[in-house]
């Protein structure tokens, strides 16, 4: 009797310390940022390119590598969601829920999951010398955005299968096609969750910088096309953060900040919609 | 209804279906008789189910099935090499057990089977929205809310607008599978009454599991036991005086 008490004690304690080590790094990343990043912060680096000797402590911003991730994180999460609606509408919805097709598509995606982004870096490397492209805007859409496919599309799998069957042949009885089931219907009913899995793959495009470091570049100009090559935040972060000049450093963390803010509303943008999403659901 | 003297909506011939190794439904012949009130009657796992979902053939959505033989609706095989799949399920409005408001509007749930087969103008949509849900008794509950969405409906209300929105594409059938098991009893009596009124324009097939609700709504029945039509006729010989044994355990509550 005794030793159950004892054993219920311990595991409590357990999984309450666990529950705070969550809380709690959240707070000290948090804290470090704002600390280290809000003396560095000013205007400038909101609003400006960084102007000659930014890198030797000097004025001028990151608005480069704002308007670079954001280009680049917007264009690969579209590019991406091309590929993942078409797939996971023909894995759910077309193709018999036991066929070889179905199976290796999963297993596909689970594996590309999986992988780390350095190696997609590579292959977005080795992808662009094979089809003559420079290091670029473009470059680095394709590859985040292969980066981000196998998380969106699981994402959105699991939300597609979650819808009950008997959605699906309420608008069968009614005499509607697949692909009118399929867009009218069932998309509408994991809208919700859709849109989860976009704003998911978005916030890991926006903050990777495997992938962009040999593919997208880096430069201290806004592109202005998709050839250009263009400065991205977590690459800002990474090269101010390497600099033997303290002042450059501590921008580092400003830079953090801004990736962070962003980051954060994403996901506040994700909650908002999501409830305004839900309103027809089931 | 094997009697000549009725006329059949729809026709089955030696249907048989495989689930897998399962052989889920064994040589079904009947006929189901034109604008009459059908229960289909039996223990759970016996195919009823099944058998409701080969008319519309959302059957074969279900993986691994096999099925041989022939349903004729209106004469028409369903299962022939040029039937028409979405015209066969608009001729029937089915009713699940659950009832399944698609994610949308009142309104819209009405509207979405009319749009698809063409209609478009509004002030068409508007009248026939009004009508189907009158039928529906829900017009008067719902006519300030259309545009509110469905899922905000009760469970009496979203079973009751799953009805509207079936007999909206003007099927010539109604397929119910246990359609009031989760309604609360004065939704289900809204339900039967509802049934009751209908048979006399539409052909009414329904699964069932409660033999009061056959006894009071049912013209007919038929009792199926392990994928096979045990017994079928009218529902007072059916279950006031079976004559097979199976229908006679089940009907005295032996088997359930």
């Amino acid at each position: 009797m005794k030793k159950r008490k004892i054993e219920e004690l311990i595991f409590n304690i357990i999984m309450r310390v666990s529950a705070f080590i969550i809380f709690g790094s959240l707070i000290a990343i948090s804290a470090t940022i704002l600390i280290k990043g809000v003396p560095a912060m000013n205007l400038d680096m909101i609003t400006k390119t960084p102007s000659g000797g930014f890198f030797l402590g000097k004025e001028g911003g990151i608005l480069n590598a704002i308007i670079g991730s954001f280009y680049l994180s917007v264009g690969a999460t579209i590019f991406a969601l091309m590929i993942c609606i078409p797939v996971v509408i023909y894995i759910n919805v077309y193709a018999s829920e036991n066929s070889k097709i179905v199976h290796y598509t999963r297993l596909s995606l689970d594996i590309l999951y999986g992988i780390p982004s350095i190696v997609f870096g590579a292959f977005g490397f080795v992808l662009m010398l094979f089809l003559g492209m420079h290091v670029s805007l473009l470059a680095g859409m394709i590859t985040v955005g292969l980066l981000i496919i196998p998380i969106i599309a699981r994402t959105m799998d699991e939300v597609m299968r979650q819808v009950p069957v008997e959605l699906k042949e309420a608008s069968y009885s009614l005499g509607a096609t697949k692909w009118e089931t399929a867009s009218k219907v069932l998309l509408k009913q994991a809208l919700p969750g859709l849109a989860t899995a976009s704003l998911l793959g978005l916030g890991r495009a926006i903050g990777d910088a495997a992938s962009v470091m040999f593919t997208t570049g880096f430069t201290d100009n806004i592109p202005h096309s998709l050839q250009d090559p263009a400065a991205t935040l977590p690459l800002a972060i990474f090269f101010q953060l390497s600099s033997p000049i303290a002042e450059v450093r501590d921008r580092a963390y400003a830079a953090a900040l801004i990736l962070t803010v962003i980051i954060f509303a994403i996901s506040l943008i994700s909650r908002i919609l999501i409830k305004r999403f839900s309103k027809n659901t089931l | 209804m094997t009697s000549s003297t009725i006329k059949s909506h729809i026709s089955i011939k030696d249907l048989n279906m495989h689930y897998g190794k399962n052989h889920a439904l064994k040589n079904i012949s009947i006929n189901i008789p034109d604008k009459k009130l059908t229960a289909i009657i039996g223990p759970s796992g016996c195919g009823k189910t099944t058998l409701l979902k080969t008319f519309n053939r959302l059957i074969e959505n279900v993986d691994g099935t096999n099925i041989t033989g022939e349903v004729l609706v209106d004469g028409e095989n369903i299962y022939g090499k040029n039937a028409d799949v979405t015209n066969i399920r608009k001729k029937m409005g089915l009713l699940n057990q659950r009832p399944t408001p698609l994610p949308m509007s009142i309104y819209d749930n009405i509207a979405f089977g009319m749009s698809i087969h063409g209609i478009k103008q509004k002030g068409v949509l508007n009248e026939k929205v009004e009508h189907f849900l009158r039928v529906a008794s829900l017009w008067d509950e719902v006519k300030d809310r259309l545009h509110s969405p469905a899922a905000r409906l009760s469970i009496g209300q979203q079973q009751r607008l799953c009805l509207a929105r079936g007999l909206a594409v003007e099927p010539e059938i109604i397929l119910g599978d246990e359609p009031t098991s989760a309604l609360d009893p004065i939704s289900t009596k809204h339900i039967e009454q509802k049934f009751v009124e209908l048979k006399e324009q539409y052909t009414i097939v329904m699964v069932t599991h409660i033999l009061r609700q056959a006894r009071r709504i049912a013209d007919y029945v038929i009792f199926m036991y392990l994928g096979e039509i045990i017994e079928h006729g009218p529902t007072e010989m059916v279950l006031g005086n079976p004559q097979h044994q199976l229908t006679k355990d089940y009907v005295g509550g032996a088997i359930s």
